[in-house]
Parts: structure tokens; C-alpha cells; sequence
């Protein structure tokens, strides 16, 4: 619907920004060596951790590393379904 | 003693021995004493491309193999007095030749040229590590695309783990139109992304085609938008400090002007 709103509008991006968009990310995970698998892992652990507070959406989920300025970060986007009230594991 | 250049990418199709022929020519144009090596072992190309394809004997791999002098397998372009051509082998592959024998050739070629310019193979194996064994500096190629752009990162990485660095590069096939209208990488995105300095801008142009058919490297023809680009990356190769040409700066000044205004970025 956005798209639709920015493209009668004239707003459209234009291929570019998706291909420098695309390009940077993947250049994140090139230049630190990370593997597929490592990326695979580290999503697998922080579903098993979030999974003792809330319910999340996996299948939604993302983990990706990216690049701001100059160093480079994991964010993650992870929709949540429901809380889980009073199962708060103590130690 | 000369420079040894290699002309570099990763991803094959994006220009290298185009380059490398053009590059070589510009520099016999200047009357600049060169030679062309041939790296691609098993899939030489850089003889079509410069029309010599007829008259090879010997090959690099026969020169280091002892099977015949270096001098015997140089071929003399004769339209340009000073340019040369080493041919590789077709029949062989990339493991025919290690980088200690691509070094001891390089050093030879270096003696007698002012510059000796490497074609390299596509691809990051044996073949890469033989033909940047030799260089002292390196030309990077690549095109205005998400995948010639990555590849390049990836060649600048292993350029660097190798002790070459500060790699050159040059943005070959852009079209002005495409970038105009924000559907293609600017060379503002190319360099801030790759982190490099920049040589060169070569715009997309069909003469290179019909150059390639005849065998004519499209430097030498002053009716070629290329030809002017190439001249250019001769020029600052030699050390001259050329200004980037008019349709080369436009899309910088464009997206500062926008970004002035606050559009864009």
C-alpha cells in the first residue's frame, strides 16, 4: 500500500536504493566471514531464550548483521505473539 | 624498471581484457614501451581482443617452461611500434604455472617495458594468485551491479591479504541515463561502498562491440565515448592528475546538488 502511495506520487526509489541496500548487507556478512550456519545458531539460541519470556513468531523473525557507520550491528526483528505472564523462570 | 599493473575483478564479463587492451594501446599511443600479458591460461581472449590471434608461436606457459626465450614469445603489434603482446596457453590450465614462475617473468618483462600489464582470469583460485603474483599495483574492474560490486569487495580483501594494497578501480558499462533516473549504482555508491580510489569511469558503448569484432582496440578511435575514458585512466596510471570528465562528475554533482535540496541520500 506505501508502495503504492509513493509510486502515484512519484516518490519511487528507484532500483538503485534496493541494489545499494542489498549490496551492503551483503557485504556485512562477506567482509566478517560469517557463515550461514553460525547465523542459523545464534537465531536457534535467542528463539530457545526469548521462547522462556514470550511467544514469538519464528517464522517471521530476523537476525541479520549490518553496517552503521562504523562498526557493525545485530538486529533483530522478532514479532512477538503473546507475553508469557508469571512463567518468568527464577534462578 | 618498469610497473607491473594487474587488471583484476573476481566476476568474469565486466571488462577485464577489454581494459587490459585498451589500457595497453593508450599507453603505446603515448609511445610508453608495454606489454599485455595474458594470465587467463587455458582461456586466452586478450589475442582476439587486440587482433593478434594469427600470429602466435610461443606461449607464457612454453616461457616458463624453458621451452623457448621470453623474447621469442613476445608478438610486436605492428600498428604500434612499442606494444607487445604474451600470449597464454590455450592448451594448458592454471596449474601449468606457479606465482614464483609468474614473479621471475614479471621481473624479466619489467627490465625491458615501462609497464607490464596483467590480464587476469576471473574467479579467486591458482590463476588469480599467478597473475597478481608479479604486480605492483592493481586495477580492479568492475560494472555498476550488485554481484560485480561484491566480488570486488572480495578481490580487494584478498588483494589486501596478499600485501597489495590500495587497489585502483574503475567503474566500467555505466550509463548515464540508468543512473539519472536512480535505476543504476552511481559512482558515488561504487566508492563510498568499496572504499577505494577511483580511476576511472568507462560509459557503456557500442563501439567496444564492433572494436572487438574487428580486433581494433576502441582507444584509438576518437569517435568512441570510451575511447576518451580510456585515455584518461592512461593518464593518471602515468601519474598525471586528470579531473574526471563531464558525464563522469555529472551524476556526483547531480546527487550533491539533490542532496542540497534535501532529496536523495
Amino acid at each position: 500500500m506505501l508502495d503504492l502511495i509513493q509510486k502515484m506520487l512519484g516518490k519511487e526509489a528507484g532500483s538503485k536504493q534496493i541494489a545499494k541496500e542489498r549490496l551492503r548487507l551483503v557485504l556485512v556478512h562477506d567482509r566478517v566471514n560469517v557463515s550461514p550456519q553460525f547465523m542459523e545458531l545464534l537465531k536457534e539460541d535467542m528463539i530457545k531464550v526469548i521462547s522462556n519470556y514470550m511467544e514469538i513468531n519464528e517464522r517471521e523473525m530476523e537476525v541479520n548483521l549490518t553496517q552503521t557507520n562504523s562498526s557493525v550491528a545485530l538486529v533483530a526483528s522478532i514479532p512477538v505473539n503473546r507475553m508469557k505472564r508469571g512463567t518468568v523462570p527464577v534462578e | 624498471m618498469g610497473e607491473v599493473i594487474v587488471i583484476t575483478s573476481g566476476k568474469g564479463g565486466v571488462g577485464k581484457t577489454t581494459t587490459t587492451a585498451n589500457i595497453g594501446t593508450g599507453f603505446a599511443l603515448q609511445g610508453k614501451k608495454v606489454v599485455l600479458v595474458d594470465a587467463d591460461i587455458g582461456l586466452r581472449n586478450l589475442d582476439v581482443v587486440m587482433g593478434l590471434e594469427n600470429r602466435i608461436v610461443y606461449d607464457l606457459v612454453d616461457v616458463t617452461d624453458g621451452n623457448c626465450r621470453l623474447k621469442q614469445a613476445l608478438i610486436r603489434d605492428k600498428r604500434y611500434d612499442t606494444l607487445y603482446l604474451l600470449p597464454a596457453a590455450q592448451t594448458r590450465d592454471k596449474n601449468a604455472v606457479n606465482p614464483e614462475q609468474m614473479k621471475l617473468l614479471c621481473k624479466e618483462l619489467a627490465e625491458d617495458f615501462d609497464y607490464v600489464l596483467i590480464d587476469c582470469p576471473a574467479g579467486i583460485e591458482q590463476g588469480f594468485r599467478n597473475a597478481i603474483a608479479g604486480a605492483d599495483r592493481a586495477v580492479i574492474v568492475t560494472t555498476p551491479e550488485v554481484s560485480a560490486v561484491r566480488d570486488a569487495d572480495r578481490i580487494i580483501g584478498l588483494l589486501e591479504a596478499e600485501g597489495k594494497h590500495n587497489p585502483k578501480l574503475i567503474v566500467n558499462r555505466i550509463r548515464p541515463n540508468m543512473v539519472k533516473k536512480g535505476e543504476m549504482m552511481d559512482i558515488d555508491d561504487i566508492i563510498e561502498i568499496l572504499a577505494v580510489d577511483l580511476l576511472g569511469i568507462i560509459p557503456e558503448d557500442e563501439y567496444i562491440v564492433i572494436s572487438t569484432n574487428r580486433g581494433e582496440p576502441a582507444v584509438v578511435n576518437p569517435a568512441s565515448t570510451a575511447s576518451n575514458a580510456y585515455k584518461n585512466i592512461v593518464r593518471r596510471l602515468s601519474g598525471e592528475n586528470v579531473p574526471f570528465i563531464s558525464f563522469e562528475s555529472d551524476s556526483g554533482i547531480m546527487s550533491r546538488i539533490k542532496r542540497l535540496f534535501g532529496f536523495g541520500e
